[in-house]
């Protein structure tokens, strides 16, 4: 209460106040009447559900046509980053899980795998193969996502449901592996916490059969639709050197005509064994982009048989007792097997001092992590090259000159994931 | 990789190009080389290595190497798409004069790199490093007008007062 017995408000409450919403005494029509002519600022999101999350975009519209797109992201930053300068390090792999919430085993990939370099630790073949199953299924159910939500926008709603029912099947063996459907923390440093449990081998083998077949009826169901062709075919288009000289890279790279794709140019976790094409559009119009990704979700099919086929035997994780766990049954009879447990849960793992940047191939693109190590038990900074940070600087140039129908079209087809951009 | 030899090369090349105190030091560290510059030759310095096909800026990370001087690190990932090449260009500044020219625009001195632009703006947001000539260089993942830059070392932890209507008086302060 303030001295003349009127309730103390904010000066936010007192702006809200003064907020009126009685009609603009304001024109619409230019003074030629021609109200195309006129430049209209629009703010676009950050609540939109054609904006596939939290992201908000200035557009300057002339009439129906895009001269502008300024993108302001942020809403969804929550210090992640920060956080995992305060994490031991194998703590870390859970928050880092978080970033992009729709490719978890890929964030844990890239971070594991920057760790593992900085250690110079040797990751067993069988996990590398476990890690390989699990990456392409996120892959599938990243595209599914994106294939599902994409087609909502275009005004296919059926999709939606489709590609969510095959997404159950891929979280329900993510489950099985892991005991947990999303943000699974299965990737550990050195290797994978668990081998796959019994039964895994052959859901799994079940789900490749089926998947081709389904992937056939959502690209038929969308390819005959003359409505989702003509909202993509020929719209939006950018070249690949303009793509190059943005930094973009994954699916939309490779609609443009550029078959670049780290696990084929620069293979890490045994990508070298597996036989799988990679699919390239020729024009990088909207139409291309989805064609390259739809055709993705087949070779990850092919790459994850493979890998079921010729898993490996051996260890699930490495030997090394300073960076991984010791099983479970060697503590009741170990000394040494306890103090090592004792040593990792409690302090965690020291690492080697230095820096290392690791990419890897995420489903939207390079996805890097940079650590540096101060030779404490805690990354002294964790920094995620997330693809769709980089990604979304090409909306503007994709979609001048477009209709605003066309640039929800590129905002779908460009697939960006807020919890990735913002981090 | 460019191996420790070939590192050498290059790095004794920008120093015969751009002058003899352009790089301060060369790592080879894991199998992955390192670069490290002075910051006034760093547009020069990625114009050369993108002479020399390192054509691609995958990635700009900023670092914070307190209690090391000088404490902010920029860090530049450049990649050479037909060889498979990466090669790492980082720089030094100190907190009390974080000035670096932008890679982000053209410039008398060769194209530049637009990729960097909002790269650039989250390594000025997260720590306080201002890229001279970018062309809009605002906070990108903060408010607009938050205070203080939260990836420096020295930055508290979840030290952040949380606004709820209860204590929105005491935190944004009471107007009549």
């Amino acid at each position: 209460m303030s001295s003349t017995g009127q309730p103390t408000i904010s000066e936010y409450r007192r702006r809200e106040q003064s907020i009126t919403l009685a009609p603009l005494d304001q024109q619409l029509d230019g003074e030629d009447g021609a109200s195309t002519q006129e430049l209209l600022t629009l703010n676009f999101g950050p609540h939109h559900p054609a904006t596939h999350g939290v992201l908000r975009l200035l557009v300057t519209l002339q009439g129906e046509i895009v001269r502008d797109i300024k993108p302001i992201i942020g809403y969804v930053h929550t210090g992640i980053e920060k956080t995992a300068e305060d994490k031991a390090y194998w703590k870390v792999i859970p928050v880092i899980e978080r970033m992009d919430y729709l490719s978890y085993y890929f964030n844990a990939m890239a971070y594991c795998g920057a760790v593992e370099t900085l250690l110079e630790v040797e990751v067993p073949k069988r996990a590398q193969y476990l890690r390989v199953i699990h990456l392409e299924l996120n892959r599938i159910m990243s595209h599914l996502v994106w294939l599902g939500t994409s087609a909502l926008d275009l005004g296919a709603i059926s999709m939606f449901w489709y590609c969510f029912r095959e997404r159950e099947k891929i979280l329900d063996l993510f489950e099985m592996s892991s005991g947990a459907r999303m943000h699974t923390r299965y990737f550990q440093v050195g290797g994978v916490i668990e081998d796959i449990p019994r039964g895994f081998a052959e859901k799994l083998s079940g789900f490749l059969k089926e998947m081709p077949s389904r992937v056939d009826q959502y690209r038929d169901m969308l390819n005959g639709n003359e409505i989702v062709l003509q909202r993509l075919r020929g719209t939006c288009p950018l070249d690949a050197d303009t793509l190059l000289s943005l930094g973009v890279t994954g699916p939309l790279l490779r609609a443009a005509g550029n078959p670049w794709d780290l696990r084929k140019a620069d293979p890490y976790c045994s990508y070298e064994d597996f036989r799988f094409k990679i699919p390239v559009g020729s024009a990088g119009d909207n139409y291309d982009r989805f064609a390259c990704r739809v055709a993705e979700m087949y070779e990850s099919v092919k790459i994850v048989e493979q890998a079921l086929e010729g898993l490996p035997e051996g260890p699930h994780i490495t030997e090394d007792r300073k960076v991984a766990l010791p099983p479970r049954h060697e503590l009741a009879t170990s000394m040494e097997a306890l103090i090592h447990h004792f040593k990792l849960v409690t302090e965690g793992m020291r690492v080697p001092p230095g820096e290392v940047y690791f990419p890897i191939e995420s489903p939207r693109g390079e996805l890097g992590c940079f650590v540096r190590s101060d030779g404490s038990s805690k990354p002294a900074r964790v920094h995620m090259r997330d693809p769709s940070f980089v990604n979304l600087q090409a909306t503007a140039p994709m979609t001048n000159g477009a209709y605003i129908a066309d640039l929800i079209a590129t905002l779908a087809m460009l697939d960006p994931i807020l919890g990735g951009i913002d981090r | 990789m460019p191996d420790a030899t070939g590192l050498e090369l290059i790095a004794q090349e920008l120093r015969d190009a751009e002058g003899e105190d352009t790089v301060v030091e060369t790592v080879f560290f894991r199998g992955r080389a390192k670069l490290a510059i002075e910051p006034a030759h760093i547009r020069a310095a990625l114009a050369h290595l993108r002479g020399k096909g390192y054509a691609f800026l995958a990635s700009v990370h900023g670092v914070d190497y307190y209690p090391h001087e000088p404490r902010l690190g920029v860090q530049y990932e450049l990649l050479d798409m037909s060889r498979v090449d990466r090669i790492t260009v980082t720089l030094r500044v100190p907190c009390d004069a974080p000035d670096v020219d932008s890679v982000t625009p053209d410039g008398a001195d060769g194209a530049g790199w637009p990729t960097a632009n909002h790269q650039e703006r989250e390594v000025f947001d997260m720590f306080g490093v201002v890229f001279h000539g970018h062309p809009d260089l605002r906070r990108i993942l903060m408010p607009e007008d938050y205070e203080g830059h939260p990836q420096r070392r020295d930055f508290p932890i979840g030290g952040e007062p949380v606004i709820f209507t209860y204590n929105e008086t005491e935190m944004l302060g009471a107007s009549e």
